[in-house]
């Protein structure tokens, strides 16, 4: 141990003000970059899930418009179907 | 070694691959930084001219060099991806870039702060002072450049040619102190042979050096991750990876 009190410690041997710019400044930036650095992690993975999700209820969508269309030609068709019978038994 | 490198080069087993040593890197250096800077700052002597400023040594030598040692690094990325057209390198070069800069800057402040007790001034034109601050600005240039297109593969083509011609500024930081009369001090660990320095002082240099090396290298593994699934995000293994976590 090099120092013999905590205030001695602190005081750095007069170099305080320096001493601890360096340390503090230091901290912070890697500190920043550190957490910066997992949040862009976690960004990224929540950006190309939400996508996901817009591309499945897209898919979802579109097959529902599909079926739907299928049965409105279905429907169109066996309607036509039963007028051309009904004419044909007249 | 072809062989054995050349599964690497897919970004699936790479993703998976760092991610099984990030978990070591990052409790290594936690392991290593808090014995260095403990030791650094409680138990290293003072030095007997500098006294206790000298402690900002610890700080400003590993971050100086390994912003240097990360250019390099990057460099050797951007020729990767230049030449053989790897993706992955240039994924590697962009996550390497802001750490490298934010080292080059903490070697700028605490420089600053050990410059104006010692020489007297914060700031002064001298050839180490200079050439490191080039540094910076090269590395903010090549964060811009990666950032300034949305073509992934242009970004990195124009960011690596810049990173290349940078490289010019490694040498000359690296030797400004001998080719030119600075107010900077000589090398005193990085010495062929023994360093100038007792070895009480020299042993936490080394746990905070290695310390910080793999805080680098974590980091620099993290935004290398987010990279490669910012790059893949239409493949299969990103959308099941991505399903498994968003659930």
């Amino acid at each position: 141990m090099q120092f013999d009190s905590i205030n001695a410690f602190f005081n750095m041997g007069g170099y305080a003000f320096y001493v601890w710019l360096s340390y503090g400044v230091s901290t912070c930036l890697l500190v920043a970059l550190f957490f910066s650095s997992k949040a862009n992690n976690q960004k990224i993975i929540k950006k190309i899930a939400q996508r996901q999700k817009r591309e499945n209820k897209l898919r979802q969508a579109a097959k529902l418009q599909n079926e739907q269309n299928k049965q409105n030609k279905q429907n169109k068709q066996n309607e036509k179907n039963t007028i051309t019978s009904s004419e044909e038994k007249s | 070694m072809w062989k054995w490198l050349h599964p690497y080069a897919k970004p699936e087993i790479t993703y998976h691959f760092t991610g099984k040593i990030l978990p070591w890197f990052s409790y290594l250096a936690t392991i290593l930084l808090s014995i260095g800077i403990v030791w650094a700052l409680l138990f290293a002597p003072a030095d007997y001219q500098q006294g206790d400023s000298f402690r900002i040594f610890y700080l400003h030598v590993p971050a100086a060099s390994l912003s240097m040692g990360i250019y390099v690094g990057m460099a050797t990325a951007a020729l990767c991806s230049l030449v053989w057209q790897l993706k992955l390198a240039d994924a590697s070069a962009a996550a390497m870039a802001p750490v490298g800069a934010t080292f080059t800057l903490i070697a700028l402040i605490t420089g600053a702060a050990w410059g104006k007790p010692m020489w007297g001034t914060w700031w002064i034109w001298d050839a180490r002072l200079t050439s490191e601050l080039i540094l910076l600005f090269l590395y903010l240039g090549v964060i811009a450049l990666h950032n300034a297109f949305e073509d992934k593969t242009l970004a990195g083509k124009a960011a690596a040619i810049l990173t290349l011609v940078g490289v010019i500024n490694i040498p000359i930081i690296k030797y400004s102190v001998e080719w030119w009369n600075t107010l900077h001090q000589g090398a005193t660990v990085s010495k062929l042979g023994k360093p100038s320095m007792t070895m009480d002082m020299f042993w936490p240099f080394v746990f905070c050096f290695l310390g910080f090396a793999l805080l680098v290298a974590t980091i620099i593994c993290i935004r290398f991750r987010t990279e490669i699934l910012a790059r893949n995000s239409m493949r299969p293994w990103v959308r099941e990876l991505v399903e498994k976590v968003e659930g």
